[in-house]
């Protein structure tokens, strides 16, 4: 594998703790988006503990690239399970790199109701952005190849890492 | 764009185009629909019932035979999906079928339709208009003839899956107008795809097609028979209006020997569910204790339609 090692993502999930306890109060809601972004959150909720139950957002139906590619499979339900009414809310993913997922989850959010504001925690930001978009807290930046992605894995025992792969098709992070 | 000619409702990538009927649909396909319908049920419990996808697209439902609830059902599922829908409810009499039917659908593809819902007292109508419509068009068939009903198959299978979660460990028994029903094909279809073990058809023999046996189900001409120890129970609209001859000797009758009551189901499994696809005969195939009781799912079915048809528009669409 060219390039440097990858950062450990167990290390990163805690600066970021780290750096969004003194900021993010008791009501904040978190929103996790689908997969890895959930798996983020809930840690995150356990660790900072808040009050507000966790959210999850899969974002398939607002994405910008539907007409290119179509619905993708395997949609799963987005579950936003408090009032987002007035309410800060910290949208969470593993990986910041278009933005364009970003752009969507807002979208989706606001169709639950108008909150407060809402933040932007990701674990790492690659970079390239195309949206003018940026998150409040993140754990590293990370460089990588244009035809490469990087994506959070969980295993058994729920301990997270983070992996390259080659991407087949122009898609969006 | 190449359809495969075995089954045009599939591109060259295996993905589905039009959507005219369950036969033939790969399982993968059907479990692609409802676990994108599970996503669309979330969507239809907000504030805002809607989501982005079809917007600035126009769907055409295409009615030349009257529906009430399957017409309204994916008209709310198109708007939910942002799409404009213009509805045209087309008089029969005024067609003479055949070329004046494509006429209608190239006029209307000429005003710019991306999709045509089509509901067809003739079997094969939506196949015939799909065959000629423009190749970036999609076509869903709402019903044709004796035929196919797919979106109602479809969210029969949602609704069966929502309570009963896995299919592999069912009885379903199908009951009343097989003959007649164009539900009843795209149920059995459905159901053996999705891996229901045993499936049941209980009808009086008039009402049954002569081959009904090799779609793999097992025939009951007495009602408590077939019924007992079943998990679902899906009753079939007696078709009064296609009946033609005396197949029956009376509603009345009908009812005696094929009507759902309380003491008929209480030979299924105390658990067991009842559909209805309506709109209902009551005190011809269901009694009113049973369609308004506890074990009905027959209005969670109607909600649940309208996830189905979003989440094939929307498969569609994409494709």
């Amino acid at each position: 594998m060219p390039g440097k090692p990858l950062p450990d993502a167990e290390q990163l999930l805690q600066a970021l703790v780290a750096k969004m306890r003194p900021e993010v109060g008791p009501e904040t809601g978190l929103v996790g988006i689908h997969t890895g972004g959930v798996w983020l959150a809930e840690r995150l909720h356990k660790a900072l503990g808040l009050k507000t139950p966790c959210g999850a957002l899969d974002v398939s139906f607002y994405r910008d690239d539907y007409e290119r590619i179509g619905l993708h499979r395997d949609v799963k339900r987005s579950d936003i399970p408090f009032d987002v009414e007035g309410r800060p809310l910290v949208l969470v993913d593993d990986v910041l790199y278009t933005g364009r997922t970003i752009r969507a989850a807002m979208n989706e959010l606001f169709d639950y109701g108008r909150p407060q504001s809402i933040r932007l925690a990701a674990l790492i930001d690659r970079g390239g952005r195309e949206l003018p978009i940026a998150a409040q807290w993140v754990g590293a930046t990370v460089e990588v190849g244009a035809g490469e992605g990087i994506e959070l894995k969980r295993d058994e025992r729920e301990r997270l890492s983070l992996a390259l792969y080659k991407r087949s098709a122009p898609d969006v992070a | 764009m190449w359809l495969d000619p075995k089954n045009p409702q599939l591109n060259h990538n295996g993905e589905l185009h039009h959507l005219l009927s369950l036969d033939g649909l790969p399982a993968s396909i059907l479990w692609q629909i409802l676990d994108t319908a599970k996503s669309f049920a979330g969507v239809t419990e907000r504030e805002v019932k809607k989501v982005p996808l079809l917007r600035g697209k126009a769907v055409f439902n295409l009615f030349f035979e009257p529906s009430t609830r399957t017409r309204t059902t994916f008209e709310i599922a198109a708007k939910r999906l942002s799409a404009d829908v213009i509805n045209l409810a087309i008089n029969i009499s005024s067609q003479t079928k055949g070329e004046t039917v494509l006429d209608t659908v190239a006029n209307l593809a000429a005003m710019q339709a991306d999709m045509f819902i089509v509901r067809h007292a003739a079997s094969g109508a939506p196949y015939l208009i799909a065959k000629h419509v423009a190749p970036e068009i999609h076509v869903v068939n709402a019903g044709d003839g004796r035929h196919a009903h797919p979106t109602q198959g479809l969210l029969d299978m949602f609704t069966i899956r929502h309570y009963k979660h896995d299919f592999t460990q069912l009885r379903v028994a199908i009951v009343g107008d097989i003959l007649h029903s164009r539900v009843a094909r795209s149920q059995i279809q459905a159901l053996s795809s999705l891996g229901c073990p045993e499936i049941r058809v209980i009808a009086p023999k008039t009402l049954l097609p002569s081959n009904v046996e090799s779609l793999g189900v097992r025939v009951y001409h007495e009602m408590r028979e077939g019924l007992k120890d079943v998990d679902v129970v899906m009753m079939l609209r007696l078709q009064n209006e296609r009946m033609q001859g005396a197949l029956l000797a009376s509603a009345q009758e009908f009812f005696k020997y094929y009507g759902l009551t309380e003491d008929k189901l209480e030979l299924a499994k105390p658990d067991a569910i009842v559909l209805h696809p309506g709109p209902m005969n009551r005190g011809v195939e269901i009694d009113s204790s049973v369609a308004d009781g506890q074990q009905s799912v027959i209005l969670p079915q109607v909600t649940f339609g309208i996830a189905i048809r979003m989440a094939v528009m929307s498969i569609l669409a994409g494709n």
